[in-house]
């Protein structure tokens, strides 16, 4: 029942405010899907506390059959472990505090019970989606987060660049499903069951066998597990599937702040870590899965460094996160990848709801060139931001240094080729992650204004309804790390995690990790700090240098702000020569080939019949009519006198 | 003996033929009681339709609600009996039509009672093919119903009526012909044209071999298979939107049932033979068709060539000869009467309203029809295949099947849920979202009160069936299970002759 309720919630909520939000009108639509959040939100606390501390390992809640055919066999239940209980925490409660500020954030639009509808479906998706009990009902999660996002990223639809972005989304998403769809195929080929436990359990007895596909003998955890994790890279934004992240900034702010922080792109690394019995007997799909990550983080970085849209460099910044989590992954590290999913989600969901307020203090103003001497302003704001990026950049003892050093320790410590790859790119990417943090912080808050000077005069603090989720926010992106660190990964991780991850005897880098060289340690931290000084170097004391840099290094700069031109290489070489060929296929095979040669060819020559025999006039019709008649009757007659001749 | 019932909801819709025959008065008189009759007649079928679900044993795959009586011809009965293949196309058929006869109630403004009386006949017609239980009446059935449907596209048809009618006369032709004469020499080597007979007739492979081909030549066209689809979209555009909706909800099925209740059965090793060239005909219609609705620009074109493309599921899964295969085959075949048909509708309510299918002339529907946005939307996703909707159902055992056959065969049938969801999507982005902008569309009311009684079952089934298909699926398992353990008998029964020379 707690369980259910926790899940259900929010999808009572949407229902009201969007089915109905036009009936009870917009207070109570908002109201209603708040509270709605909210109480989810207090029961999943308790049902972390009763999972993680007290409870059994694993409940699991049937609720009614989907899908049987033969084999196939899928109900809808929901399944219950710490894994599960952490992300139903994370989410209710990030998504609540979203839902709250977006009382004070959307309150000029004229569309909020859709909107309120879309927040509280959105994490009803994400809910079902992490207590999938099967591969068929986290894949309807998977979908289901996938068209709310396409809905809130379209939510203004009368703009052609938010259609589009929306469109993209859900397309490239697509992509990475049909990765997914043929990892579920596989595993109901291998082990006839989609349901986890089976699949699970029965992992380590095909662990090292081949199966023939496409043509060849491949191993078939490895090919399994790569299929699935091409749906994770669609979902979690991972180079070469990221190109919908950035472009989903089209969505109001609040959107942006769930998306990256609560639902939708953290359901890859959920996906890795629920996974891991499948994950750990496949070395090939980890090694994949550490390279694609690292180098996600650091590419991801590099772009932000140059971009000049404030929620595109945050947006950038989850991409490069997201990419730590799934190095983690990789080198066996699934607990502190959720570890750093759970912190990063306060402090991400406060960067984007930071810079939400900004935007509503500059009048809808996202460009960081046109801001900039405001932070007396907007105290509030700004100390939130502040909190925020320390935590981004991993200074101690906020949120973000127990979880990413951690996962930078991991990698060293797992002693790999690909372990040191992304344990190099990992550093890298926070030197960057730094700068671009403060480089944000810089010229949004300080410096001599660039704003017009009407929009200037404007600039205010926003209301409570704002400030007050952006607080609570900054105590999770404060204390969230320090709280959590001992049971995700300290001495209490393996009474925490009981049986929801499962680590093959002998790999445990976390412990590793807790053991690596005191350099190791103490490089993400030092690293950090030097990021913040070059970024008040460059944009604080001597201003002019980031332009005199650009100018000297442009190639780099173009190719950097024009985010590497993966989007322009897509289009070249997927989105137009798919629009070239369905237009080649429709005018030259349907129209040429085959109605040229086949029915117009045919009625050609039976006009011209017709136009001999005179019968045109008749008109075609009743003919046509005619002759099938006529088939019929020859038939029966055919059949009358043969029986009139004596019986068959 | 209890009521008839599969003749029952057979010819009941002739009875309100006999009624609309039987009206006179003013033309205006005429016209409103012809509606009614239709509505009213096709409510009753439905109604009496239903009995047969509820009645309906699950356990086993025997044919029930048997009837039989001696017709023509020894060996040629009027015999008629559903199964679980056939029995809810059965009920998707009489499900269809009344919301066929709401769909026409404004749109058709001239000789309103022959176009009732066509609708009428068309449903006997459709009602019998999937209740015959005889070759010959089957074959009556098939055939009759297409006359209905040419006079429907061919006199409340659009502006190229007379060049779609002919098309699509032109293939189905062929094909019957070729079916008519796999249906004598059928009856010619056996002496019967029982179907139960003939599923067990354990015909020679060579001569299989030649049957299959006729058989595939008329199925293949109504299913319709690449290459033989392009009467299709050219049928759907000149279709009256009931027209359409019959078209793509019910008759197409025909092809589909039709290789699932005959080739399979009745022809195990030759379907074994032939079943690559059909999975890779299935995946060019996917693949092609997929891409050419992408660049389409009239709506409905656009839907007749996604259903080409959801047509291809259907064939792939039910030549993959597995439980999941076959189920998925017919579930999506079910749920695509449904969707497909929802689409047509809603393309009839902004085509009656601005006379025009050009999707450039269209966007920004949205702020002036709400509630057709959300109907609108709630059908492209089930086209784009949402799980949650019944469009996900179907396609995704189809592939479950396919992948347990051939890896490359999910793989490219699987490339279809990309591509559905950008043509699906951006159709829905062009006509109904956007700036409202066009002066002619400033004007655009709401649905209506009988828009919404006609979209309201569809959406509810559609939503109803993506979360708890168990009701279809349920019916399906004993004779979907039964076909595949004859099928396999069958198989092993050549292996022994051929190894016994």
């Amino acid at each position: 029942m707690l369980y259910a309720a926790i899940v259900f919630l929010p999808l009572l909520g949407a229902i009201a405010a969007g089915l109905f939000g036009r009936l009870i009108g917009v207070r109570a639509s908002q109201l209603v899907t708040c509270l709605a959040l909210t109480l989810s939100g207090v029961l999943a606390t308790y049902g972390l506390y009763e999972t993680a501390v007290v409870g059994p390992d694993k409940q699991q809640i049937v609720l009614f059959t989907w899908i049987v055919s033969g084999d196939f066999d899928v109900s809808w239940t929901l399944r219950i472990d710490t894994l599960t209980a952490v992300m139903l925490f994370t989410v209710t409660v990030i998504s609540s505090i979203i839902h709250w500020y977006s009382i004070g954030y959307m309150a000029h639009d004229p569309h909020i019970p859709r909107f309120f509808a879309y927040l509280s479906l959105f994490t009803f998706a994400m809910l079902m989606l992490v207590t999938a009990d099967n591969f068929l009902q986290l894949y309807f999660g998977w979908e289901g987060v996938g068209l709310c996002s396409y809905f809130l990223i379209g939510f203004w639809y009368d703009r052609p660049s938010a259609n589009a972005a929306a469109i993209k989304a859900f397309v490239v998403n697509r992509v990475g499903d049909f990765g997914f769809a043929l990892g579920i195929m596989a595993v109901f080929f291998t082990f006839n069951s989609i349901n986890f436990d089976t699949v699970f359990a029965g992992a380590p007895a095909v662990a090292g066998k081949t199966f023939e596909f496409l043509g060849a003998e491949y191993d078939i955890l490895t090919v399994t597990t790569l299929l699935l994790f091409i749906g994770a890279m669609g979902k979690s934004a991972q180079v070469p599937l990221h190109t919908w992240l950035p472009d989903a900034m089209e969505g109001p702010t609040p959107v942006s702040a769930l998306i990256h922080a609560a639902t939708m792109v953290t359901a890859g690394v959920f996906l890795v870590a629920r996974c891991s019995p499948l994950f750990e007997y496949a070395p090939t799909t980890l090694a994949f899965v550490t390279v694609i990550g690292a180098f996600t983080a650091f590419f991801a970085a590099t772009v932000g460094l140059v971009q000049n849209d404030i929620k595109r460099v945050i947006a950038y910044s989850t991409c490069s996160q997201l990419g730590y989590m799934f190095f983690a992954c990789g080198v066996g590290a699934y607990s502190v990848a959720i570890f750093h999913l759970f912190t990063h989600a306060f402090f991400k969901a406060l960067l984007f709801l930071g810079s939400g307020s900004v935007i509503h203090g500059f009048s809808d103003e996202q460009d960081m060139r046109r801001m900039g001497g405001v932070w007396r302003k907007m105290p509030v704001t700004y100390a939130v931001m502040w909190v925020g990026s320390l935590a981004l950049a991993g200074v101690p003892f906020f949120a973000g240094y127990y979880s990413k050093d951690l996962i930078i320790e991991s990698a060293f410590a797992a002693g790999t080729e690909v372990g040191y790859l992304a344990f190099y790119l990992g550093v890298g990417a926070a030197l960057l992650t730094a700068f671009y943090s403060w480089r944000l912080l810089f010229m949004t808050f300080h410096g001599p204004t660039r704003a017009h000077h009407e929009v200037y005069e404007h600039v205010h603090e926003s209301p409570k309804i704002m400030t007050v989720p952006l607080l609570l926010l900054a105590v999770g992106a404060l204390f969230a790390g320090v709280a959590g660190y001992d049971a995700f990964v300290g001495d209490g991780r393996a009474a925490f995690w009981r049986e929801a991850i499962l680590v093959l005897p002998g790999r445990d880098v976390i412990e590793a990790a807790h053991h690596v060289p005191l350099w190791v340690k103490l490089l993400p931290i030092a690293i950090a700090l030097a990021g913040i000084a070059l970024a008040w170097q460059f944009y604080i004391r001597r201003t002019e240098l980031p332009g005199a840099l650009a100018k000297t290094h442009a190639d780099l700069y173009t190719f950097l702000l024009n985010k590497w031109y993966f989007d322009e290489l897509y289009d070249a070489i997927f989105v137009r020569p798919t629009k070239f060929l369905g237009r080649l296929l429709w005018h030259g095979g349907d129209g040429r080939i085959i109605d040229g040669f086949g029915p117009n060819g045919i009625a050609q020559v039976v006009i011209q019949l017709a136009r001999r025999a005179s019968l045109l006039q008749t008109g075609y019709l009743y003919h046509y009519a005619f002759a099938m008649l006529i088939g019929v009757a020859v038939l029966v007659t055919w059949l009358f006198t043969r029986t009139g001749g004596g019986a068959p | 003996m209890s009521w008839p019932l599969l003749s029952l909801t057979t010819f009941l819709p002739l009875v309100g033929v006999v009624f609309l025959l039987l009206i006179n008065g003013e033309k205006e008189v005429v016209e409103r009681n012809a509606r009614w009759v239709a509505l009213w007649t096709t409510i009753a079928t439905f109604a009496i339709s239903l009995l047969l679900w509820i009645n309906f044993d699950p356990t086993t795959p025997e044919f029930q609600f048997v009837e039989k009586a001696p017709w023509i011809a020894e060996g040629v009965n009027y015999h008629m009996g559903v199964d679980g293949i056939s029995m809810l196309f059965v009920i998707l058929t009489t499900f269809l039509m009344p919301i066929c006869i709401l769909a026409s109630w404004k749109a058709i403004e001239t000789r309103v009672r022959e176009y009732m009386i066509a609708f009428l006949v068309m449903e006997t017609m459709m009602v019998g093919v999937f209740c015959a239980l005889d070759f010959v009446v089957f074959y009556v059935f098939f055939e009759g119903g297409l006359i209905p449907m040419f006079l429907i596209i061919g006199v409340w048809g659009g502006a190229r009526r007379v060049y779609s009618t002919f098309k699509f006369f032109l293939y189905t032709l062929i094909g019957s012909v070729l079916l008519l004469v796999a249906l004598i020499y059928l009856y010619l080597q056996t002496g019967t044209t029982d179907i139960p007979t003939l599923m067990k007739a354990g015909l020679d492979p060579d001569v299989q071999r030649w049957l299959w081909l006729a058989f595939m030549a008329s199925f293949a066209v109504k299913v319709p298979m690449w290459p033989v689809h392009t009467w299709l979209p050219d049928a759907h555009v000149e279709a009256p939107t009931a027209g359409s909706v019959i078209l793509a909800g019910v008759l197409l099925k025909m092809g589909g049932y039709g290789l699932i209740r005959f080739s399979i059965p009745m022809l195990p090793d030759a379907s074994v033979e032939f079943a690559p060239w059909v999975f890779a005909f299935s995946i060019i219609a996917i693949v092609y068709t997929s891409l050419v609705a992408l660049m389409q620009e009239d709506m409905k074109k656009l839907i007749a060539y996604a259903s080409v493309a959801h047509m291809g599921f259907v064939t792939i899964g039910a030549f993959t000869f597995t439980q999941q295969g076959i189920e998925g085959g017919l579930f999506q075949m079910l749920s695509h009467g449904l969707i497909s048909g929802a689409l047509f509708l809603s393309v009839g309510v902004v085509y009656d309203r601005l006379h025009t299918r050009e999707i450039a002339r269209y966007g920004g529907l949205v702020h002036r029809m709400p509630m057709y946005a959300f109907v609108f939307m709630v059908f492209t996703l089930a086209n784009a295949g949402l799980p949650g909707t019944s469009g996900f159902v179907g396609e995704f055992l189809s592939l479950i099947g396919a992948f347990q056959v051939s890896s490359w065969v999910a793989l490219l049938a699987t490339t279809g849920i990309i591509l559905g969801a950008a043509y699906s999507l951006w159709l829905y982005r062009r006509v109904v979202f956007g700036q409202l902008t066009k002066p002619d569309l400033k004007t655009m009311t709401d649905l209506s009160p009988r828009e919404i009684a006609i979209f309201a079952p569809l959406v509810a089934t559609v939503i109803l069936f993506g979360f708890y298909p168990d009701p279809l699926l349920n019916v399906m398992h004993a004779s979907v299970e039964n076909l595949l353990q004859q099928h396999q008998a069958a198989l092993a029964q050549t292996r022994v002759a051929l190894a016994i020379p």
